[in-house]
């Protein structure tokens, strides 16, 4: 049995920490048909990271994440008012709003940032998890704690918060949002709302994973998970184990094959939505053919 | 008591007018049909005065009051194909989310609410699918759960829209009984219909609506040639003689 040392513990324990949040928000994304809007919002981070950063001048000020946040709001907004005031449909609307933001990010990064700091596209795409590695450890209850687990572990905490307490608002407008208006509750704010907390948690993602796996974080667990199960609370649970169990095992695939860790956690969480898919037993193609079988049967 | 009072209520969607200067005064205890063609602005119309689409002129009021006040005393049953059926909750969830609008943004779901829930699933014979996913359900059996859901808002004034569509026989007559039940208690059930022909037995008042009011008034009082010709359009009589026409010369349909 292959043994991972301490720092790939570290990794692994920062991978989980940015995959849960990822994991139930994109619950509510599926659900909502919205998971290209979670690709949008990745990708116009960028311009907000870099402008807060030419203001800042610090690549770990918490201000990056604001900026990052007002980036993703601004792509969902732009997306809304594109489909809404013109014959444009909404998946035209994400194409154009997220990568004319993703362009003019990685212009700015130029214009702005130049040579002077390590921001290199390639890490901004895919990320990287041996920061964790590298950091600064603080003590946290006689651990050594690489210090890039702390804000991770923040973002996540509160999302969980969030999302038990705004649980019913965001399943009922997602399930029917005719009666949670009409209860109140409005539509855009919760949309919006939505985004914003998005926005946030990716960017907290941005430097362990990237701007493209992360994508897959948001989306494949609840996807894995759907297919598991018809019970939302359930579903929640089982995405949280698969971003879990993802980042277990694409720490050994990466230690394994010599791989990117990141790359790794996503090859990994494929894996699990592929047993899904066949062996879901909610979904799957193996149970799907059973019930065909048995009802065959019983017309017989 | 007025249940319902809305005044010069209009509706524009992308700056064109789908609903002008609708006026109409519902009495409390009145089951209501909402009757007109295509495109007449029934669900414009509820879904407006739920302040679910927002409306560009004039003003509603629930037993006197503007809606935001007494918000909690309305219930709303919208267009069942309006929902994705496969999302991952059961028939009791779905019933349950009846009780959000009393809970508010913070409470708690809690026994009271399932006892609600499960009396309102039970008026409406689901009871025994409360743990089912919603999806493995039929057409009837899912706006049986939306009645539900609305009998477990516990409210004063109703709107339904569409309940009677694509649903079996039975589920008709159920829901029609249960409609009427409310009424007997005392509320007020307004609902989107598209049948001409059960409108009559159904209900005791109607609302004629072709993008305006045209009328509103007792059933007897609104089933008159006119008034029915002015809300379709003459499209009544149209179709009546393409009928009889063809009814008449059946080599018709060969030419066609």
């Amino acid at each position: 049995m292959m043994e991972l040392d301490q720092d790939s513990w570290w990794m692994v324990g920062m991978s989980f920490l940015v995959a849960l949040p990822c994991a139930l928000l994109g619950v509510f994304l599926i659900l909502r048909r919205m998971s290209l809007v979670g690709d949008a919002i990745s990708h116009s981070a960028l311009p907000g990271i870099v402008v807060a950063f030419a203001f800042v001048g610090d690549l770990s000020s918490p201000w990056l994440l604001v900026g990052a946040a007002l980036a993703g709001l601004l792509v969902t907004f732009l997306i809304e008012q594109i489909h809404r005031h013109t014959r444009i449909k909404q998946d035209s609307a994400i194409g154009i709003a997220f990568t004319s933001l993703f362009a003019l990010g990685l212009i700015l990064i130029r214009v702005i940032i130049g040579d002077k700091v390590h921001l290199h596209q390639d890490m901004v795409l895919e990320g990287n998890l041996q920061h964790v590695a590298y950091a600064e450890t603080v003590g946290v209850m006689g651990l050594d704690v690489p210090d890039s687990l702390i804000p991770a572990a923040v973002v996540a905490a509160g999302t969980v918060i969030l999302m038990i307490i705004f649980y019913r608002v965001l399943t009922l407008s997602s399930f029917d949002s005719g009666l949670a208006a009409s209860f109140g509750y409005k539509p855009a704010v919760v949309h919006y709302g939505m985004m914003a907390v998005i926005s946030v948690v990716v960017v907290s993602a941005f430097e362990a994973v990237g701007a493209i796996l992360v994508i897959a974080l948001l989306i494949l667990p609840g996807a894995t998970a759907y297919l598991c199960t018809h019970r939302l609370k359930l579903l929640l649970v089982l995405s949280v184990l698969h971003a879990l169990v993802s980042s277990v095992m694409g720490m050994y695939f990466s230690v394994w094959l010599n791989g990117k860790e990141s790359a790794g956690v996503v090859v990994a969480g494929t894996g699990l939505f592929v047993l899904a898919w066949m062996f879901g037993p909610a979904d799957g193609v193996v149970i799907k053919a059973v019930q065909r079988r048995n009802r065959k049967l019983d017309e017989v | 008591m007025i249940a319902l009072e809305t005044h010069d209520l209009t509706v524009t969607y992308h700056k064109r007018p789908v609903l002008y200067g609708v006026d109409v005064e519902v009495e409390a205890g009145s089951l209501v049909g909402i009757i007109g063609p295509n495109g007449a602005g029934k669900s414009t119309l509820i879904k407006s005065i739920m302040g679910v689409v927002p409306h560009s002129g004039g003003w509603v009021k629930v037993f006197g009051k503007p809606l935001a006040d007494n918000l909690h005393r309305v219930g709303y049953v919208p267009q069942r194909e309006s929902v994705d059926w496969d999302f991952p909750v059961t028939v009791m969830d779905v019933a349950l989310m009846g009780t959000y609008g009393k809970l508010g943004l913070f409470g708690r779901v809690g026994k009271r609410e399932r006892m609600i829930a499960s009396e309102a699933l039970d008026k409406v014979g689901m009871l025994p699918y409360s743990k089912r996913q919603i999806g493995n359900l039929s057409g009837g059996q899912q706006q049986r759960v939306f009645l539900a859901r609305a009998l477990a808002q516990d409210s004063d004034l109703y709107f339904m829209d569409e309940p009677f569509a694509g649903v079996d026989a039975a589920t008709e007559s159920a829901i029609i009984e249960l409609l009427k039940e409310m009424r007997e208690c005392g509320k007020t059930v307004l609902v989107v219909h598209h049948d001409l022909q059960t409108a009559r037995e159904y209900f005791d008042h109607l609302l004629l609506l072709n993008m305006r009011l045209v009328a509103y008034g007792k059933t007897d009082e609104m089933y008159t040639t006119e008034l029915l010709q002015k809300t379709y359009g003459g499209r009544l009589t149209i179709l009546d003689e393409v009928a009889e026409r063809a009814a008449k010369t059946p080599e018709a349909k060969h030419e066609i």
